[in-house]
């Protein structure tokens, strides 16, 4: 077995503590002992964006991450996008311009669009695709995808 | 399973130092290489794993004098919006937008992209364009290595066990000079380089001088092509120089046929990326 690593970080606000092996990957941590399963494991190989998080204000693939480097951070994950006051308008603009098909990549989509937003508020097509290429989506619904990111730009 | 028997996250170069003496350690820091290879049972840990994520002075970019310092902990991310590599190294800016995802830019680090050694490694043939050198930092001392006596194979280079790679160093390169990057795969994203090329040089009234040509993905690590460099030093870049030392690339390089080029392939896009990054600074 691994060595067990004991570790503090901000998750969507709230401080948590967890105790995890030191092999562990931050998107099992967070599925597996935080049961936060909006991000997804789809390749595994930091190809497909599915397991998108924000952590310290910079996207990452949660699947290539170590939970232990998690320590003294701040994450975002797709629980935390929405508000009290509904949808945060990246989830909005997915459900308006139905950008969701089988929506496996979209928490990775969504979490990727909030990133890149956030550094660029004003995309051109070719930024959104630019932005979005560490993400697959197996129903190649891409185009109803960068249209959302583009009105979610908008509003 | 997994034998990591002890994890540390020093804060400072020196205790970072201090545990690799201690006996055995895997290094991790952004985990993009390490976490997929001890994954696919590439490569297992050592006894301890030694996160160096937390030591703030190996982060960053400076300028000292004549020296620019990239730590090792500075992301690919970094390269692309840094005000000293715009000015001084643009070309790592140019490697750093052809290089993965945003994601995994985000994540990665320069030293483990170094330390990887992989033949297509993307950061590293800019660098040794660059003439990049690496500084080692090991309890009983600190060394540098020029970048291209680094690499001994794929995956393997000069660093030995108790050492922590903490930064490159690479010299302001002197007044006209140009460069470029090219890497060729079957997408602009994500992409292990079927090869890659960087060129650089002095160009003074169309002559190109002081000429350094790097290549990824053509042989067991990335390489200077001194032959290209003698093709190329004190000419006119016309597009007689220019065809002849697309040739001489091409003819100097003995790449492998493997899953993702054949070798005949490899050889063209050599000549044809020299060419083209010639054609730019010319």
């Amino acid at each position: 077995m691994s060595a067990k690593v004991d570790i503090e970080f901000t998750v969507n606000g709230a401080v948590r503590q967890v105790s995890v092996p030191a092999d562990m990957s931050a998107l099992d941590m967070l599925r597996d002992q935080l049961d936060l399963k909006g991000a997804k494991e789809a390749c595994g190989e930091g190809e497909c964006g599915a397991c998108t998080i924000i952590v310290d204000d910079a996207s990452v693939c949660s699947c290539l991450m170590y939970a232990a480097d998690c320590d003294g951070r701040t994450i975002e994950t797709i629980e935390g996008v929405q508000t009290v006051d509904g949808l945060d308008p990246i989830q909005q603009a997915f459900v308006d311009q139905g950008a969701v098909q089988c929506g496996y990549c979209t928490p990775g989509m969504v979490m990727q669009a909030k990133h890149m937003l956030a550094k660029n508020p004003n995309p051109t097509e070719g930024d959104i695709q630019r932005g979005l290429e560490g993400n697959v989506c197996r129903c190649t619904g891409y185009r109803k995808i960068f249209d959302a990111v583009a009105e979610a730009a908008r509003s | 399973m997994s034998n990591i028997e002890n994890y540390l996250a020093p804060s400072s170069i020196e205790d970072a130092a201090a545990a690799l003496a201690a006996g055995p350690a895997t290094i991790v820091a952004g985990g993009t290489d390490l976490m997929l290879q001890t994954g696919s049972g590439q490569k297992t840990y050592a006894p301890t794993l030694i996160n160096i994520q937390k030591i703030t002075e190996m982060r960053g970019i400076s300028k000292d004098g004549d020296t620019i310092r990239i730590g090792a902990l500075t992301t690919i991310t970094d390269l692309l919006t840094d005000a000293i590599i715009a000015e001084h190294l643009p070309v790592l800016a140019t490697m750093a937008d052809k290089f993965a995802s945003d994601q995994i830019r985000n994540a990665s680090s320069i030293g483990g992209n170094i330390c990887n050694a992989s033949p297509a490694g993307d950061s590293i043939v800019p660098m040794l364009m660059y003439k990049a050198e690496v500084v080692l930092v090991a309890s009983t001392g600190t060394r540098k290595v020029p970048l291209n006596e680094f690499f001994t194979g794929p995956g393997k280079s000069v660093i030995q066990e108790n050492e922590l790679l903490i930064g490159v160093d690479i010299a302001v390169p002197p007044a006209g000079f140009k460069g470029g990057f090219g890497k060729f795969g079957p997408r602009p994203a994500l992409e292990i380089a079927m090869a890659s090329v960087s060129v650089g040089g002095v160009v003074k009234d169309g002559v190109i001088s002081d000429v350094r040509v790097a290549f990824g993905a053509v042989a067991p690590t990335p390489i200077r092509s001194a032959e290209t460099e003698v093709a190329l030093e004190g000419k006119k870049l016309d597009e007689e120089t220019i065809s002849a030392a697309g040739e001489v690339a091409s003819s100097s390089v003995n790449p492998i046929t493997d899953v993702r080029a054949s070798d005949w392939y490899r050889r063209h896009l050599i000549r044809v990326m020299t060419e083209e990054i010639l054609n730019d600074v010319s």
